[in-house]
């Protein structure tokens, strides 16, 4: 509960005295609620999504039910560090600052929220409430076009939203016998036609969020144009909501309509790896190159799920933390690039090596992360992404593998265009707080390379138990 | 203590890569070469224990890497013979390199960088040939892929030089594709990553001759890569780019064996994968002749030397395809003597032109670096195959085998062989002797190189001519030390290798072809370059096939309007078309599609009390009307 | 002396009252006298509503119609204050001049 209120607080704090506060205050105020987290981890000792919170909201049936375990967890930490992490060095010092602050803040206490929900309703309105924010950050671009971008980013994502309303309302008055609860949404039967229908309408707004082609047209404008707060907000976090929403509630529901998901959403997602690859090795804007690689990542992470075994879970969740990591700490350096030089265009770029030693390090361990490199946080994941897999389908394997290859090759014309060559810019020096931020990013990408299994370790076992009520219901092989 | 081998060139890389720019260069450099020998004089001790050990091999296991459902990848290490053998080359010549780079990389300014990068190199190489299970092969794979990427870019102010290195770390990770493939065919037939486990269950031979030819090949795709093979070879030539020192290590002695060194430990695979094999002896075999006859028309010093190393690791895949592992792993030993010899030397010469690496810029630098040319005569005998020296022992047993199992293949590889020695003496010739064939005042300017510099090579030159008492023929030494490599290996090979049957006679007439090839060579190189002083001519001026050989048969070429130049067209064109045009022109027509119907329905609304009176009585007329009737 | 009119001319009788309101309402361009035929209308149904509540002997209706004559005065009251604010700013009281809301 404090992980939902505290940020709320702060938000408000922000609103009325931002003009008075800087980045430290933010970095603070927003981890304050790592300390509730771990507090929390300790109090979890059974394995299973158990309860921290219940009260009675509206009626008997509107309850507010908050659950917590070790996958819940994750996506917390993913939250609650990398929301600071951005607070600290991603918002642009200008006149949007304390508004972006305040709304940044204010997300973090909605993602915290559909994270923890344990209760259709709840994750349904803190779905929405999360939303809110990042229509304001976006909104807040500096583009010719930016209504219209944010205008179809919200569509895309309320059309979703609607789709899992109306698949709720559905459970909730013939299934349930009212009741939002997860447990019981869990326990109730669907015949196959139902669970395709019902289970489309998660699997639309999950989807899009995530977002697997075709529905990923919201994506590339709205990640490059966005302040990098946003940008990072968006790739880092909250795309995360989705990939949570198909492993915690879409999969574990509605495992009946999975053979007839499957094919198509397989087919899509690695199309979505190479199609994301092939077009982000043409980009010389640098944050629409990262969109479209993120586009390809979560491809592979969404293929890994659907192909719905143990190595596929723990990768994708494994790797939804990574890849957060990762597209902050990318989208963070093309901040600082931006923010000193005025420009993100690889052609302007060049020679940045010969200037900065941090921050060419920096740059280099992230990419190299986001490509997967061995004794990075990026291999072990996307090992067990393709290995998952590869178990169900063979050939696609071989062709998702291919981001191996295309990955390498763009994230190194990145760093090429960018870091190496003649100097054409000089960057100068970092500031204390833009550091800071870098070396939290770097120390988790190198630290979760050589011990992924740390992270395994706290997801596995729960893991488990959401994998086995998928197994009861008998829809996996 | 395997441990601490390992990580000692990781600590020198932590204390370079991080402190480097505070200490002094000498010190920098003690360091870089210090955790190297230090982790050579550990493998040492480790080899010497092996003897000692009834398992044969020395296990650590550090912690869990990976552990899901029944997936579990250790962090682990074993040093046994194959891999210690390996450890001894790697951290040996690694340690000669590091101190020679101490002379050559030492007006530079990167040079703590430099250093750092190298022991990265050597710890991800120990990684992958000490590794336990093949995920730390893989670990090891990739890093070494990255150190190559990171010193072939080394000099990042080029342009090309970091096209070279992309070039280089694109190629190989499509070849690590490969592996990975295979590596994930590997678990779901064996259900473990372990050496030990997957192949004690090969070994029970229940599985099937496809099942393991599979294997093989994406094994064999991954090696391609890695070991610049055809069709991934074109990297190779390309990563000339990065330092001499670099090209020695890295692309010469160790990185690039890393894909034999994959076939030799997964023998129990190859040995059943029989089509695996013969494809791997072709694909080694052409490879072996197309780069040899590539290396007749180059004049860079190093890209002959690349191109020939291309052609040497051709012919270590031609002794594995015959089954001949360990002649492969001999020649791969006395390529590494050899070949850092010759890179080396070639450093030598580059570093006292002052940068020149055009051989018709050169000639009798003779007199001007006597160590430096005697070195390199050593290196160049023993790479074209003279008597008694290295090169000479390890090819042979290469072509024996290649006679047994076919006498086609031993006919192109012999006349690889011929190849190999016209271009090596090709370019020693032009180099060494003859005229100095620059402006004057700069042949004043040339010079021996420092002692840091000549001192491996004079090391490396010793071995060169003594590496050929590793694994002497049967047929001229006694049986008690003849094959000594062969008895060493022996325990690390699943099914024991297949002994050669033919008989003394025969033997000793392939060692005859073998010198009358070498002799060929030589005469033929000498009256062309040292008796006519003939110069190649500049590459405008050539013609015919010539022409095609001097661009490399117009490989990369091809592989840029094969693959490239379609993938980019393709990046462009779904970005602008299918991406900008289809899919935000549907849903943005959407939006269109409403905004006018909103606007036609706005119009309804025109402000006037009446009319919304008019439109609330017909309303609740319709309403009525439906309700009544 | 109620019971011997018949029901159905209280029927006939509010029916005729509101048409002549909605009729007004529609039709007359006046806004006072708009205001007069929805005045008109309500207390058609007003009627109706006690003629209906005596003929089936349940008070209900008639609780129903102080409802109605509450909520007409008000509106009666806020319509006319309006009509007096827009006759100060226009001068006029026709209401197809008042489009202001034009979508």
């Amino acid at each position: 509960m404090e992980l939902i209120l505290l940020p709320v607080i702060s938000a408000a704090l922000f609103a009325i005295f931002g003009k008075k506060l800087n980045q430290w205050v933010a970095f603070a105020l927003s981890a304050i609620p790592l300390i509730f987290l771990i507090s929390l981890v300790n109090s979890h000792t059974n394995p299973g999504w158990t309860t921290i919170w219940d009260t009675t909201w509206l009626s008997v049936n509107f309850r507010f039910t908050l659950g917590y375990d070790g996958f819940t967890g994750l996506m917390l930490f993913l939250t609650n560090i990398l929301v600071p992490v951005i607070l600290l060095a991603g918002v642009r010092n200008d006149e949007n600052k304390t508004k972006i602050t305040a709304l940044a803040l204010l997300m973090q206490g909605a993602l915290n929220g559909v994270f923890m929900a344990k209760d259709g309703l709840m994750f349904y309105i803190f779905w929405e409430l999360a939303l809110i924010p990042i229509y304001f950050i976006t909104l807040s671009m500096k583009h010719k076009d930016a209504f219209k971008i944010t205008l179809r980013f919200f569509i895309y994502t309320f059309v979703g939203s609607l789709a899992m309303l109306a698949s709720l309302m559905y459970i909730v008055l013939n299934k349930t016998n009212l009741s939002f609860a997860y447990q019981d949404m869990l326990n109730a039967t669907y015949s196959l036609n139902e669970a395709i229908l019902i289970g489309g309408g998660f699997l639309i707004a999950f989807l899009v969020k995530i977002p697997i082609i075709p529905f990923h047209s919201w994506q590339a404008d709205t990640y490059t144009e966005s302040p990098s707060a946003g940008s990072m907000l968006l790739s880092g976090i909250m795309l995360k909501m989705g990939l949570y929403g198909l492993m915690r509630w879409f999969m574990p529901l509605f495992p009946e309509s999975l053979d007839f998901y499957r094919p198509w959403i397989m087919a899509f997602a690695v199309a979505g790896i190479i199609y994301g690859a092939i077009i982000a090795l043409r980009q010389n804007d640098m944050k629409r190159m990262i969109a479209f690689s993120s586009l390809s990542h979560v491809a592979l992470i969404t293929a890994g799920i659907i192909s719905g075994n143990k190595t596929g879970f723990s990768g994708a969740s494994l790797q939804m933390f990574v890849h957060g990591v990762n597209a902050v700490g990318l989208f963070l350096m093309v901040e600082i690039i931006e923010s000193k030089l005025g420009t993100r265009n690889l052609d302007q770029l060049g020679g940045l090596a010969k200037t900065n030693r941090l921050f060419t390090i920096s740059f280099v361990i992230i990419a190299l992360g986001a490509a997967a490199v061995p004794f990075t946080n990026g291999f072990p994941g996307e090992f067990l992404l393709l290995k998952s897999v590869f178990e169900v389908k063979p050939v696609l394997a071989v062709l998702s593998g291919l981001t191996i290859i295309l990955c390498a090759a763009y994230m190194l014309r990145m760093l090429q265009f960018s870091l190496f060559g003649e100097g054409k810019v000089e960057i100068g020096n970092l500031a204390i707080h833009q550091s800071l931020a870098l070396f939290i990013v770097i120390a988790m990408v190198i630290a979760i390379g050589f011990f992924p299994q740390f992270i395994l370790d706290f997801v596995n076992e729960d893991l488990e138990q959401v994998f086995s009520s998928i197994e009861l219901k008998g829809a996996l092989a | 203590m395997v441990t601490i081998l390992i990580f000692l060139p990781f600590i020198g890389f932590l204390i370079n890569g991080l402190l480097g720019k505070f200490l002094p260069k000498s010190i920098v450099g003690i360091i870089g070469t210090g955790t190297v020998l230090g982790s050579f004089i550990l493998a040492f001790m480790c080899f010497n224990q092996l003897s000692s050990l009834t398992e044969g091999s020395i296990a650590t296991d550090l912690y869990t890497f990976l552990q899901v459902g029944g997936l579990h990848i250790k962090f682990a290490f074993t040093f046994d013979k194959l891999s210690g053998m390996m450890a001894l080359i790697i951290t040996g010549i690694g340690t000669l390199i590091h101190l020679y780079s101490m002379g050559y990389m030492h007006d530079d300014e990167g040079y703590y960088k430099f250093f750092a990068y190298l022991n990265l190199f050597v710890f991800n190489m120990l990684v992958l040939v000490l590794g336990s299970n093949f995920i730390m092969l893989f670990f090891g794979w990739e890093g070494v892929g990255l150190c190559s990427y990171l010193l072939i870019g080394f000099w990042y102010k080029n342009v090309n030089f970091g096209k070279a290195a992309r070039k280089a770390f694109v190629m190989n990770r499509i070849g690590d594709l490969g592996l990975l493939l295979g590596l994930f065919l590997i678990y779901q037939n064996f259900h473990s990553f372990d050496y030990k486990e997957v192949f004690a269950q090969i070994g029970l031979g229940q599985v099937s001759a496809f099942t393991l030819n599979s294997i093989g090949l994406l094994l064999f795709v991954g090696a391609m890569g890695k070991s610049a093979q055809i069709p991934l070879y074109t990297w190779l030539p390309d990563a000339m780019a990065g330092p001499t020192p670099v090209s020695a290590l890295i692309h010469a002695a160790t990185m690039v064996t890393a894909g034999i060194y994959l076939v030799v430990r997964s023998q129990v695979i190859f040995d059943q994968a029989e089509i695996a094999r013969e494809v791997i002896m072709w694909v080694g075999l052409a490879t072996s002749l197309f780069a040899a006859f590539i290396g007749l028309k180059q004049n860079d010093i190093k890209k002959v030397l690349a191109y020939s190393t291309v052609s040497q690791l051709g012919l270590m895949f031609v002794a594995l395809g015959c089954g001949a592992y360990t002649a492969a792993m001999f020649h791969l030993t006395t390529h590494a003597f050899f070949k850092a010899l010759l890179f080396l030397g070639s450093g030598s010469v580059i570093h006292g032109m002052h940068h020149e690496q055009d051989i018709r810029q050169m000639g009798g630098l003779k007199s001007k670096m006597p160590i430096t040319y005697f070195t390199f005569l050593i290196g160049t005998l023993a790479i074209s195959g003279f008597p008694l020296l290295s090169g000479f022992f390890s090819k042979d047993e290469i072509l024996i085998h290649a006679f047994e199992h076919n006498k086609i293949v031993w006919g192109l590889s012999l006349f690889s062989a011929m190849i190999t020695g016209i271009y090596m003496f090709r370019m020693f010739f032009l180099t060494f002797h003859g005229e100095y064939r620059n402006h004057h005042h700069a042949f004043e300017k040339v010079h021996e190189s420092p002692i840091t510099m000549t001192l491996p090579l004079m090391i490396l030159a010793v071995l060169s001519v003594f590496g050929g008492l590793l694994n002497l023929p049967h047929f001229i030494a006694g049986h008690s030390i003849s094959g000594a490599l062969a008895h060493y290996l022996a325990p690390i090979y699943s099914f024991p290798e297949k002994e050669v049957e033919l008989n003394a006679t025969i033997e000793w007439i392939l060692m005859g072809a073998a010198v009358a090839v070498f002799l060929i060579a030589f005469l033929y190189t000498r009256t062309k370059y040292l008796t006519k002083k003939s110069v190649p001519e500049s590459d405008d001026q050539q013609e015919g096939l010539g022409k095609v050989l001097s661009n490399k048969f117009y490989v990369d070429e091809i592989y840029d309007a094969i693959f490239v130049k379609p993938i980019e067209k393709m990046g462009d064109f779904v970005d602008k078309w299918i991406d900008g045009f289809i899919l935000k022109g549907f849903v943005d027509g959407f939006g269109k599609i409403s905004q006018n119907a909103s606007g036609l329905l706005s119009k309804i609304q025109n402000g006037n009390v009446e009319f919304y009176l008019i439109y609330m009585a017909v309303a609740v007329s319709i309403l009525l009307a439906f309700n009544l009737f | 002396m109620f019971q011997s009119i018949d029901i159905s001319h209280y029927i006939y009788l509010s029916t005729v009252i509101f048409s002549i309101g909605l009729f007004g309402v529609l039709f007359r361009r006046n806004a006072i006298i708009l205001l007069m035929c929805i005045e008109l209308m309500l207390n058609a149904v007003n009627l109706l509503f006690t003629a209906l509540s005596t003929y089936m002997g349940d008070a209900d209706g008639q609780i129903f119609v102080f409802f109605i004559m509450v909520v007409a005065a008000a509106e009666a009251a806020v319509g006319l204050a309006i009509l007096v604010m827009v006759y100060r700013n226009t001068r006029k009281t026709d209401v197809s001049f008042l489009d202001k809301l034009k979508g």
